[in-house]
């Protein structure tokens, strides 16, 4: 056995993931198990491990619903071939490790800063002097941009290379949000100081990320949440995508000078955001998603005014759409701009909506489901073009989408689960995962305890992590002034990729 | 042009007519109220994720505070949430409830500078900054601005240059790697220049407070002028705040 095969939520000993020689492990993950069409890598990092460093590689298999781990021990000071020569979508990964803990890749591409960690292993490398890729043409110019935006939005440098108003080269350098939180996840001892980091990672992923720690750590305690919770976590991950999709469609008619849109969209956002507040008190859903237990049981009085939500916003939802989508003015700038082909879009791997924007079906909702996703067998939608207008008609497909799984799912309201089970502590030396597709895409979070059943790694990947790289290629050959359409279309997450 | 003109008819009327009164739908969680209750207030102050309750006499502070509730939930004769959003205050000492305290806060006339009035009473433009934010803030300071909210109508404006605003909004813990482009956007803005606070992040560091990636130095140096508490902050808290600031006469 080169690697063991686990589910969705599945919490398994540390000593049964297999831990292979680094030639092997390469061989393994870069060849044998990423051979088929629906295998993509959903974590890879590395751990400090008694002087050395333990790498843990997940690889997805979407048709056989699980998931592929294994494990190689390297020393820090060994040089390694890289995974990236032969498979770029390892790229960032090993960028990440190589930052951590300094091991060099040998024939990695590329192998530039993530984020500035603050426990990074070269401590004289720094946010102010990344190594951009430079031109000394005469003919092209450079262009910086932030890491302030004009607007109100989070930071992280965009360094241009221009020939006149067309973009050849985009390279993105993150970091400027980076607040430790990986580490905060060992430091912060409490359930409730936990479930409140997993809440603050990305604000726009609230239930994303809350969903993903909740059933990591009901797995790693061995405890089978009710359906009432299930419910719960499934509604409030289809709201928050309607809700955050909304929310893009009125910041790509901004990027494209179409008030009306801007402003109808933006006022169809509120009402979903406020039901959040009737749920639970916060605008964002914090508070609402918590381990073993809920503080906001979903009341039939919630059933009714999430139904009467839903005829309103449907009616004018659909008006609008109708006008967006029909009208020349923004289709000539939706079109053909910022364009992903499958191809390119595969080689990165990218996932989420900028995956299925380029035809390629990957959705955690069907090939790994939990909670009651596997009620719903719900069919990822694709759109074929890749470009900024796929981007905006998928939005407004999975909308669509997610409104009808939501009125399935409140046709029956399950009873309150009163039986006070109790959360146990996690389990002693294992390795759990919980994978969740937020609407932005796969969220990823791993789990190492210790033998006293205490947290001892804690790993984060937001879909942004796989994603970046998509906008930097997407704007190549587009004017420059296409650029905020093309990022917004994206709208990728900065503090969810700096952590 | 017909169709966008019935599109704009079937929204109907949108926004808030008076943002000082208007009650906020659902169970907001906002100003807390505490009794005189006999509880194990050690329970509490444990239970409590960012450190914001402290004990004899029983208070909650609300810069520390992420609004989750949890103390209430447990203690729900000692502690209420209320649904007052007027939270905002120049004095950082007011964010601290006390038990037995029900009180509106406010702003401190004292210690509201003189030129805010002469100067931005009637036009107020605003540089935000995220400094480690996680975008709940800056959603919500985007809020403010849409039809619901409609801040434009009081003359308060975000602005794209740090050289056109009056002033500077920071959300989040203020990341080491944002303590430099932060003081240099501080910097552009033209004197007089105010300093707004919005969000607990901002505030105190919130769940991140003792992470070795924050770097707070930059508020150590400059009077801040206005604490916007919440997680996110709510645009109704942070418009009533600004409003509060720029009118209120000395």
């Amino acid at each position: 056995m080169k690697s063991v095969s686990i589910k969705n939520n599945q919490t398994i000993p540390l000593a049964s993931i297999p831990e292979l020689e680094y030639s092997t492990f390469l061989e393994e993950n870069v060849f044998s198990l990423m051979k088929s069409g629906g295998s993509h890598c959903v974590n890879y990092y590395g751990f400090p491990d008694e002087g050395k460093i333990k790498l843990i590689c997940c690889i997805a298999h979407d048709e056989s619903n699980d998931i592929k781990i294994s494990s190689c021990v390297v020393d820090a000071k060994q040089a390694c071939p890289s995974f990236t020569k032969h498979n770029l979508v390892f790229e960032k990964f090993e960028r990440e490790i190589h930052e951590n803990f300094g091991i060099a890749f040998t024939d990695h591409p590329w192998l530039k800063p993530v984020r500035y960690p603050f426990n990074r292993f070269d401590k004289n490398s720094n946010v102010d002097g990344y190594p951009f890729f430079e031109t000394e043409s005469e003919e092209l110019h450079e262009v910086g941009v932030g890491p302030i935006h004009a607007g109100i939005i989070e930071p992280g440098h965009f360094h241009f290379i221009c020939n006149g108003e067309q973009i050849l080269h985009l390279e993105i350098q993150l970091g400027y949000q980076h607040r430790g939180i990986e580490q905060l996840f060992l430091e912060k001892k409490k359930l409730l100081q936990r479930v409140t980091l997993a809440e603050n990672i990305s604000g726009d992923s609230v239930t994303g990320h809350s969903v993903a720690f909740v059933n990591l750590w009901e797995s790693l305690c061995n405890f089978q949440p009710g359906r009432d919770l299930q419910l719960a976590r499934t509604l409030a991950l289809e709201l928050e995508r309607i809700a955050v999709h909304t929310g893009n469609l009125s910041g790509m008619c901004t990027d494209v000078a179409y008030q009306l849109g801007s402003a109808v969209y933006g006022r169809l956002r509120t009402p979903l955001i406020n039901y959040f507040q009737k749920w639970c008190g916060n605008r964002l859903a914090k508070s609402l998603i918590r381990a073993g237990k809920t503080n906001f049981p979903f009341t039939p009085e919630l059933v009714s005014e999430l139904i009467i939500l839903l005829d309103e916003y449907e009616k004018d939802f659909e008006e609008i759409s109708e006008e967006l989508f029909s009208m020349p003015s923004v289709l000539a700038r939706f079109e053909k701009t910022g364009v992903i082909t499958t191809e390119q879009a595969s080689t990165i791997g990218t996932v989420g909506i900028s995956a299925r924007m380029s035809a390629i079906e990957r959705d955690i909702r069907s090939s790994h489901p939990h909670d009651l996703y596997p009620e719903l067998q719900h069919q990822p939608l694709i759109k074929n073009h890749g470009d900024v207008h796929s981007r905006a008609r998928l939005r407004k497909k999975e909308i669509d989408q997610s409104i009808g799984y939501i009125r399935q799912l409140i046709k029956v309201l399950p009873e309150e689960d009163n039986k006070v089970a109790r959360l146990s502590g996690p389990s002693p030396d294992s390795f759990s995962i919980s994978l969740v597709e937020g609407w932005r895409g796969e969220i990823c979070h791993c789990a190492i305890t210790d033998d006293k059943g205490e947290l001892m790694h804690y790993k984060i990947k937001d879909p942004s992590f796989h994603n970046w790289l998509a906008v930097a290629l997407a704007v190549r050959n587009n004017e420059i002034s296409d650029f905020p359409i093309c990022n917004k279309s994206f709208d990728l997450s900065y503090c969810g990729h700096d952590l | 042009m017909l169709d966008n003109l019935k599109i704009l008819f079937h929204q109907g009327k949108q926004y808030i007519p008076d943002v000082t009164t208007v009650i906020v739908p659902g169970i907001f969680r906002g100003r807390p109220v505490i009794s005189s209750e006999k509880v194990n207030e050690n329970e509490l102050m444990e239970l409590c994720p960012t450190n914001a309750i402290s004990t004899n006499p029983l208070c909650i502070d609300l810069g520390k505070c992420t609004f989750c509730g949890e103390c209430a939930i447990a203690s729900p004769g000692k502690i209420k949430f209320t649904t007052d959003y007027r939270m905002a205050t120049n004095d950082r000492q007011k964010l601290v409830i006390k038990e037995g305290e029900d009180e509106i806060i406010e702003l401190n006339p004292d210690l509201i500078r003189k030129e805010i009035y002469d100067y931005f009473s009637g036009s107020l433009k605003l540089r935000q900054v995220c400094a480690g934010g996680d975008g709940s803030c800056e959603m919500e300071l985007n809020a403010c601005s849409n039809v619901n909210f409609d801040m434009g109508r009081f003359g308060i404006e975000f602005v794209a240059s740090p050289r056109h605003a009056d002033g500077i909004v920071i959300t989040g813990p203020i990341t080491e790697n944002m303590a430099q482009p932060l003081q240099i956007c501080y910097d552009a803005i033209p004197e007089p220049k105010i300093i707004i606070l919005a969000g607990t992040d901002a505030i105190s560091g919130g769940i991140f407070k003792g992470s070795n990636a924050l770097n707070r130095s930059f508020l150590s140096k400059y009077k801040i002028d206005l604490y916007v508490p919440g997680n996110p902050i709510h645009p109704l808290t942070f418009i009533n705040g600004l409003l509060e600031l720029i009118k209120k006469r000395k």
